[in-house]
């Protein structure tokens, strides 16, 4: 007994830098999976209240290029307004097919990361707010992410700069499908692949988001084709996608709630239930 | 002692605060970024506690983590650079080095210099290797490493230059 405590006692350094190093790796290693979100994470009150405190003075320096994006959408959504058939008819007050404007959340990005391979956003909206995990997040101009990780006022987004993001995306001519993926290079591109050959594609074509996602609504705008490639081993397309957005620079973004996506998962986990 | 105590809570807070505020929002081309919060476990006293270093450098980590949403890098990195710092003092200074009073917020000099550069490689190796966690990545978190290195060090040279100690 003697010895051990001398023992535990001699190498106190050691184990203690042991124990922090697997603590630390622990984290690192379950940060790198997608599928458990993050012990560590932006979206706490201690990161998110320091954020907003330091987003409330960077506002004010970012306020002219938000009016202009607020004002061109307004100035799109009037026109969409004036171009109505009948103005008896009581207009569609929002341009995503199927989305009711109750199941939007207007919130916004407190912190913004894109420096390094997997980067989050903080919005300062949370659980209180009706946010939840895996909602997309969309602005004016195109997507942003997905809801990772969500406390009582704050919550974090799994940007489409991430090595983790895979988003269901098609052509908006045909519906040719793809997967968006990002590898880690410029904040200005994001690669879709896996669009098979058949699919007549041209530089310049937009790029939407697919039906297929049970997290964003169809047919909402990602960017253009600035670069095309034929993949040599799978012989499937691998498309440089040039966004929209300027992911360096964001303001306000919606989150969007989809109501059939509980019903969806629900029913696909009953067919995998029934095999 | 009350004062080194009180200098190292007070260079904790400083670092931590003004590497969230200023330098986490620094980035040249997209991907290279300074990281000179490391300062603190690079000025901790040479015959400081060294569990207690290893503690503060685990919270240090674990603050940045949070701050940048980062998993665990930062603080394996800090841990790691706190466990072998006295080894790189032995290479840096000679073997002698417990004996010696080393001051590392001074003149700079080739063995503080190569100490300086040896922490921040160290540090910045770990934090990029964990951070893109493949191995196809590798020239990748080789040239991110090296410049990210090459700019944290010149900060680092610049803050120990205005805030060192003035000798009438």
């Amino acid at each position: 007994m003697q010895q051990i405590f001398n023992f535990i006692y001699k190498n106190s350094n050691r184990l203690l830098f042991l124990l922090l190093l697997g603590i630390s790796l622990f984290l690192s290693i379950q940060s790198h999976s997608y599928h458990r979100s993050k012990i560590i994470s932006s979206a706490n009150f201690l990161s998110g209240g320091v954020y907003e405190r330091i987003n409330n003075v960077n506002e004010y320096l970012n306020l002219k290029t938000q009016n202009d994006a607020l004002a061109q959408e307004n100035a799109q959504l009037r026109s969409m307004l004036f171009h109505t058939k009948d103005t008896t008819v009581a207009p569609k007050l929002d341009s995503i097919k199927g989305i009711k404007p109750s199941d939007i959340i207007v919130s916004k990005v407190i912190h913004n990361s894109f420096s390094s391979q997997e980067n989050y956003l903080t919005l300062n909206s949370g659980s209180l707010q009706g946010v939840k995990q895996d909602m997309g997040v969309i602005n004016s101009l195109g997507i942003v992410g997905i809801i990772d990780n969500t406390s009582k006022n704050y919550s974090t987004v799994i940007s489409i700069l991430n090595n983790k993001s895979r988003i269901n995306a098609k052509l908006k001519k045909s519906n040719h499908f793809g997967s968006l993926t990002w590898n880690g290079k410029s904040t200005g591109f994001v690669q879709l692949t896996d669009v098979p050959r058949l699919a007549s594609i041209r530089k310049g074509d937009t790029i939407v988001t697919g039906g297929q996602s049970v997290i964003f609504p169809e047919n909402i705008n990602i960017g253009t084709i600035d670069r095309i490639k034929i993949d040599d081993q799978t012989h499937y397309y691998t498309i440089e996608v040039k966004l929209f957005n300027d992911m360096t620079n964001l303001g306000h973004v919606y989150i969007i709630k989809n109501e059939n996506r509980e019903e969806i998962i629900n029913l696909e986990k009953k067919e995998e239930k029934d095999e | 002692m009350n004062s080194v105590l009180f200098v190292n809570i007070f260079r904790f807070i400083i670092l931590l605060t003004v590497q969230i505020i200023i330098f986490n929002n620094m980035n040249f081309w997209g991907f290279i970024s300074p990281y000179p919060y490391i300062l603190f476990i690079i000025l901790y006293p040479v015959n400081g506690n060294k569990s207690g270093l290893l503690a503060a450098s685990f919270l240090l980590g674990l603050m940045m983590d949070l701050f940048s949403n980062s998993g665990g890098f930062n603080t394996a990195a800090c841990v790691i650079l706190a466990y072998y710092r006295p080894y790189l003092f032995k290479f840096s200074f000679g073997l002698s080095y417990e004996y010696q009073t080393i001051k590392l917020n001074d003149v700079l000099t080739p063995e503080r210099f190569s100490f300086l550069l040896l922490s921040v490689l160290i540090h910045h190796l770990i934090l990029f290797t964990l951070e893109a966690f493949k191995f196809t990545l590798l020239l990748d978190i080789l040239l991110r490493t090296v410049l990210s290195t090459i700019f944290t060090l010149l900060i680092c040279i610049i803050i120990i230059y205005l805030t060192k100690p003035n000798r009438r």
